[in-house]
């Protein structure tokens, strides 16, 4: 029995030293995957669909809101319609972030007929803004 | 000579601290990170005054009304079944164009449903037909 106590008495003590270095690389990860929320849009319920999609693009996406009354927000600005195409239009030629997607979120009250407004409007620019997203919520059933 | 005495200090920046600066500034982005990205059903547009004809054996009208109801080749059809039909038509014909056709007043969640039924079936190519005034 002696021999087993004669080990010597390993010191156990965790070297921190790599810690700030750790946390240092999580924090570039972060900092750079992070993207600020730029709007706020308008209060809607998005319509349901299974077969969802991810975005392709996360930074370069024009956000088109609108409500279930039909009013229609563009970077937290209430526009016309007719104006839409004159905002995607500079959002597509924008030199430092040119646009490459269009997320339309509409709520699932909305008519077809403010939709197809959109649409004509989105045509009339082509381009980048043919490229369209209809956001949704993931289904749970 | 008055300054030459004085001693000597040790010059060095306390580094413990250094783990938990860096662990509130993580702290600060995890929070602000929206990994959640949008996500929904991705469509592209047709580009103006590129209307082309296409053959009508190579095309299933799908109408939407102001009520929800669906109308699929000529047949009414329930939203949930698409998917079903839309497969066979593909499977039928594997180069049939979807044309969904709506009013101004189809409700927007039905369209959504209905290209989503679309998508299910993994019909590629849909056309969005301007609605009937």
């Amino acid at each position: 029995m002696k021999r087993f106590q004669k080990k010597v008495k390993v010191g156990t003590e965790i070297p921190q030293a790599s810690l700030p270095d750790i946390i240092f690389m999580l924090l570039m990860f972060f900092m750079v995957s992070t993207t600020f929320k730029q709007s706020q849009g308008l209060k809607l319920v998005l319509p349901d669909a299974k077969k969802i999609e991810k975005l392709k693009a996360v930074r370069d996406v024009a956000t088109i809101w609108v409500d279930r009354t039909g009013r229609i927000s563009i970077d937290d600005r209430l526009v016309e319609v007719k104006s839409i195409r004159n905002i995607i239009y500079n959002k597509a030629i924008d030199p430092l972030h040119p646009m490459k997607l269009v997320a339309l979120r509409v709520d699932k009250d909305c008519k077809m007929g403010i939709v197809s407004d959109i649409h004509e409007e989105l045509r009339a620019v082509g381009g980048a803004a043919l490229q369209v997203n209809y956001s949704t919520r993931t289904a749970t059933d | 000579m008055l300054v030459n005495k004085r001693k000597k200090r040790k010059a060095e920046i306390p580094t413990a601290s250094q783990a938990d600066l860096a662990f509130l500034l993580l702290i600060f982005f995890l929070v602000t990170t929206n990994i959640d990205t949008d996500k929904g059903i991705q469509m592209v547009l047709p580009e103006k005054g590129q209307e082309t004809k296409v053959h009508k054996q190579n095309i299933a009208n799908i109408l939407i009304n102001a009520n929800g109801q669906v109308m699929m080749d000529e047949q009414p059809i329930e939203v949930k079944l698409i998917a079903e039909k839309a497969r066979q038509m593909i499977r039928d014909n594997e180069n049939i164009i979807f044309s969904v056709k709506t009013v101004r007043d189809t409700r927007y969640d039905v369209y959504i449903d209905v290209l989503d039924q679309l998508k299910m079936a993994n019909a590629k190519r849909i056309s969005i037909a301007e609605p009937e005034q």
